[in-house]
């Protein structure tokens, strides 16, 4: 049987990309204090890259946007994020409903070992415990490897192991998993570092298209990278070794990269550290 | 000067002398266990017929009889020890993996160990004096056996659990985090298959370790002759306890007895070997495992 072809190119739901508004964040992991003081406004349909040297805290923060630091034993986030006006921090607030809504993609690879290509699309789904018709899931098994850019390379192969994929390829079924459950925000943290540059090229060809629908944060260590798909850069750093993190600069990732106030900016991206 | 690239004579020798030496612990290993095997098999062969899976030992003095009723007594009491044993067992071993922080996972880790090298007649004299104080003295069941029996099988249960739950990878869970997952259904739809089969495996190993137990089941479940299938009342013979019986109360004709034991030990050692085969195909049939 042949499934009806989708028509539509956008998202199952126009989903509306909302900026995030970071106000005076600190993270710690128990008595250690991993950033301090960070506020970044990020507009809808943008990539914002955050860079900056080992332990520097990018990690951390990216984690306190969709609440996945709190999972950690014994780490508290103080300050407050955003979201089309919501407080995520606030009181009454869900973390499981935040991170529904805000989607992460991870550095390694992490497809379900134990499910096929099209179930670990359709997980984010099941996790939820939402129904779907066979035709609908069809939708969006199609849909999301579609806007992965992965449906030519796996269409044929749906119900083998998703781990029998190549690392780009898991990778880019861990990007399609997150976009089949529509979220507002997706979150990369550092989702090339294990690839070689040809799927590397083909994650960052994938991240220019989905700023078109969503808000993309990533952490990442190459600069090239940042240079290349960032709309905006932030540069952390930490004040002292063993400190916390702080942001140095933010601004458009040219001003970054090309005309940085900051001498500890010109020396990070310059490559000389210090 | 050169570096040499052949192998010296001194590394050479202490190759050959750790490869010999790993070798034969291999061997001797092995030689009792095949002993043991060709012992059971060749002595047990004697009475392996159809009378012996038909008949019990009622009203059996001499040759003849059979041990029906002691493989009904450990197929039903090893059953009910499994009933018991899995949801408590698995269930501590998910409290402990998943939810358990501070200081009481600590505690049950602890009392765990202990409960480990609890020897088996303890744990018989304990549900023993339990029964006695609630049921009044010389009652006798199936499901006694089976309580004393899960003193024995739930730590075994729990520790190898647990380390299988401890060996999913938290990249997973991390994954199933950021979908927005309730840890239920992290647990339910991630954890649990993941770990199914090595669940299975550490289950089958806590019923070997009670299956063939005997000290317990011949103070709490008793010893019978005859059939009896009802595990809540009266008592229930069991392979081991048959073995037991058979080898302690003999009658004028000793090879019956004797050749009785035999096939007991040897139908006793192939139940494990029907359940361990069995609990791998359940496995293998109903795993959602997408094909290689």
């Amino acid at each position: 049987m042949i499934h009806p072809q989708p028509t539509r190119q956008q998202p199952l739901v126009a989903t509306a990309a909302e900026g995030l508004e970071i106000a005076h964040v600190s993270a710690h992991y128990g008595g250690f204090e991993a950033i301090r003081d960070v506020s970044l406004t990020i507009a809808p349909r943008t990539i914002t890259a955050l860079i900056g040297g080992s332990g520097c805290g990018k990690s951390t923060l990216l984690r306190t946007i969709n609440r996945m630091h709190e999972t950690c034993d014994q780490a508290s986030v103080t300050g407050s994020i955003r979201l089309d006006g919501t407080d995520l921090y606030g009181p009454d607030i869900d973390p499981v409903a935040v991170r529904r809504v805000i989607g992460m993609v991870f550095q390694r690879a992490n497809p379900f070992p134990t499910m096929s290509v099209r179930d670990n699309v359709l997980v984010g789904l099941r996790l939820r415990n939402r129904r779907l018709s066979r035709d609908h899931a069809q939708d969006v098994v199609e849909m999301s490897l579609r806007a992965a850019n992965l449906w030519d390379d796996v269409k044929d192969r749906l119900n083998r192991p998703g781990a029998s994929l190549s690392g780009g390829q898991q990778q880019r079924l861990c990007i399609a998993r997150v976009i089949a459950v529509e979220p507002k925000v997706i979150l990369m943290d550092e989702p090339c570092s294990a690839l070689d540059p040809i799927s590397t090229a083909a994650i960052e060809d994938l991240m220019i298209n989905l700023r078109r629908d969503y808000t993309v944060v990533i952490v990442t260590h190459n600069m090239q990278q940042a240079a290349r798909v960032a709309d905006k850069t932030a540069f952390l750093s930490v004040s002292s070794p063993g400190g916390p993190g702080t942001v140095v600069e933010y601004a458009d990732t040219d001003t970054i990269f090309h005309h940085p106030t900051q001498s500890a900016t010109a020396d990070y991206v310059g490559g000389r550290f210090g | 000067m050169n570096p040499t690239y052949t192998l010296s004579a001194g590394r050479r020798r202490a190759n050959r002398l750790a490869t010999v030496a790993v070798t034969g612990a291999v061997f001797l290993a092995l030689i009792p266990l095949v002993w043991l095997l060709v012992t059971v098999v060749s002595r047990g062969f004697a009475r392996l017929d159809a009378q012996f899976f038909t008949w019990s030992m009622r009203g059996v003095v001499g040759e003849g009889g059979g041990a029906i009723h002691a493989i009904v007594g450990t197929v039903l009491i090893t059953a009910a020890t499994t009933a018991i044993c899995v949801p408590i067992g698995v269930g501590t071993a998910i409290y402990l993996v998943e939810y358990g922080r501070g200081w009481l996972p600590r505690v049950i880790r602890f009392v765990v160990v202990v409960l480990t090298g609890l020897p088996s007649i303890v744990a018989g004299l304990f549900v023993y004096a339990v029964i006695m104080a609630i049921c009044g003295p010389g009652t006798r069941s199936g499901l006694a056996g089976a309580a004393a029996l899960s003193l024995l099988m739930i730590p075994v249960v729990i520790t190898s659990s647990e380390e299988i739950l401890a060996l999913v990878p938290n990249r997973l869970r991390e994954a199933a985090i950021g979908l927005g997952a309730t840890k239920h259904r992290i647990i339910t739809t991630v954890i649990w298959p993941h770990a199914l089969s090595g669940i299975v495996a550490a289950v089958m190993l806590g019923v070997c370790r009670i299956i063939g137990e005997t000290a317990p089941l011949l103070l709490v479940a008793g010893f019978a002759d005859s059939m009896n299938t009802d595990l809540t009342s009266g008592r229930m013979s069991t392979l081991p306890v048959y073995i037991y019986s058979q080898w302690q109360n003999k009658g004028a004709n000793l090879a019956a007895y004797d050749n009785r034991a035999w096939t007991a030990a040897l139908v006793l050692i192939g139940l494990v070997l029907i359940f361990a085969v069995a609990s791998r195909l359940i496995v293998r049939l109903t795993s959602s495992r997408p094909q290689r």
